[in-house]
């Protein structure tokens, strides 16, 4: 078994590349910890769909508000310069390519960039949310995820199998093993961990790994 | 001008079997209970008004508000893009038993296509849901070399609506994140009925801070210190 990142590891990772001074939108669950990494010293402005920009972290407990809360239901603060709009506003900041990142889970990407987030198919309660305008507007779509199933089977897909959120969405995707950037409808590996050879990598990754230049060892700290 | 209503069992009381229903809020926040449960009480004493559409950002938290209406066997459709929650059994079970209908939408066209309704502007084209099953059976067309969606307008015959102040010619303001979907439900409506937690006299509401301009506004009554659906929720729970 190949050694890989933690969650909390691969949300620094992702956190890392988030420019000072940009507008994020942070899906639900898993994607919410990457603010938790943000670099000292660059500001990022957090949106939640339900109609906020600016918040902060959450509230101790016993003292939250329910009506300030984030997407995930979750109460949140308030940062200096916050402001709240109405739902066609928030989402108009979303396709209005307004958002410069937006960060999401997925069961599966495609490498020409279709994502697949939103159903394991027939036999629950389907429940779409705010994921698949999300993944249209904000200038990158990243994707956090483990590089494989919990029974070891590729989520790097030549074509998705699930239904999909959106075609042709991703930008990015930091793996629990690797980055790699979709462009051309092509997965173009960025960087991997210095553990596991690109071998092993591609044989964990259905859809081929393109390699353009350098391949970077993919360096997370302890977090 | 008289939008005050003395009560919110008055404020309710021509809501029909069957009416399209908006109600503002999303998960606890800006949940209108005391309307939603002057309606449940109306349908449990007398039957009426049953075999409603109900259009909201989810379908029910627990036993209370929307929960309240699938639970009390009032509701045959609910228009939303996420309809789980902590607690989502009142909907789960009857939508899982065939007896409750769903029309999922994402969140962003479901807000825009209610902006449409109340904009009189009968359709529109979104990239939201291109190449998806959700965009299955509507017209697509190009636009500048990238795809889209046809949705259309989404109106309804009320919206239930919760706003902290209320002036007496229906000029609302609201609190925090409780806005969302409310300011774009008030326009959709036939009949958008309001409570607030204070009515104050016109002019009281600085021009510059109107959220939704009373011209949107047909019933408003006051309902002091309002049930919190997520407060209610977890007083429960304890």
């Amino acid at each position: 078994m190949t050694a890989k990142l933690t969650n909390a590891q691969i949300a620094w990772r992702a956190a890392q590349d988030i420019p000072d001074g940009a507008y994020v939108n942070l899906g639900i669950g898993f994607p919410e910890m990457v603010a938790k990494f943000k670099p000292k010293g660059r500001q990022v402005i957090y949106h939640t769909e339900n109609g906020i920009l600016d918040f902060g972290e959450a509230p101790p407990a016993g003292e939250e508000d329910w009506d300030l809360i984030n997407a995930g239901k979750k109460a949140v603060t308030l940062n200096p310069g916050a402001s709240f709009f109405h739902h066609a506003d928030s989402f108009a900041m979303v396709r209005g390519s307004h958002l410069d990142v937006a960060i999401l889970g997925a069961y599966e990407v495609a490498e020409n960039g279709d994502l697949a987030n939103w159903s394991t198919g027939p036999g629950s309660v389907p429940a779409v949310g705010g994921a698949m305008d999300l993944v249209h507007g904000a200038k990158r779509v990243c994707v956090i995820t483990d590089h494989t199933t919990k029974d070891g089977r590729p989520k790097l897909l030549k074509e998705c199998r699930l239904p999909l959120t959106g075609v042709g969405c991703v930008t990015t995707v930091y793996t629990s093993l690797a980055v790699v950037d979709i462009v051309n409808a092509r997965f173009v590996l960025r960087e991997k961990l210095a553990t596991i050879s690109l071998d092993e990598l591609q044989a964990l990754t259905e859809a081929t790994l393109v390699v353009e230049g350098t391949v970077k060892d993919l360096v997370v700290p302890e977090v | 001008m008289n939008k005050i209503s003395p009560s919110v069992e008055d404020a309710v009381s021509d809501i029909r079997d069957g009416m399209v229903v908006m109600i503002g809020g999303f998960g606890g926040a800006g949940a209108p209970i005391e309307l939603i449960h002057a309606l449940v009480e109306r349908y449990k004493k007398t039957g009426s008004p049953g075999r409603l559409t109900v259009v909201n950002n989810n379908a029910g938290n627990g036993a209370v508000g929307i929960a309240a209406m699938i639970y009390a066997g009032m509701v045959a459709k609910m228009v939303c893009s996420f309809p789980r929650s902590s607690d989502p059994k009142a909907f789960t079970e009857r939508y899982l038993a065939g007896e409750i209908e769903l029309e999922l939408v994402p969140q962003g066209t479901l807000a825009e296509r209610i902006r449409a309704g109340g904009a009189g502007i009968p359709a529109f084209y979104t990239p939201t849901s291109f190449g998806t099953l959700v965009a299955e059976g509507k017209p697509v067309a190009e636009f500048d070399g990238r795809k889209y969606v046809q949705e259309r307008w989404l109106k309804a015959d009320v919206a239930l609506i919760k706003a902290e102040l209320a002036d007496k010619k229906g000029n609302l303001t609201y609190h925090k994140a409780a806005r969302n979907f409310s300011p774009l439900m008030a326009t959709a409506a036939a009949v958008t009925i309001v409570q607030a937690s204070r009515i104050t006299e016109p002019g009281e509401i600085d021009p510059e801070h109107v959220v939704t301009p009373g011209i949107f506004v047909n019933r408003i009554v006051e309902v002091v210190d309002p049930k919190q659906e997520e407060a209610l929720l977890r007083e429960v729970t304890k």
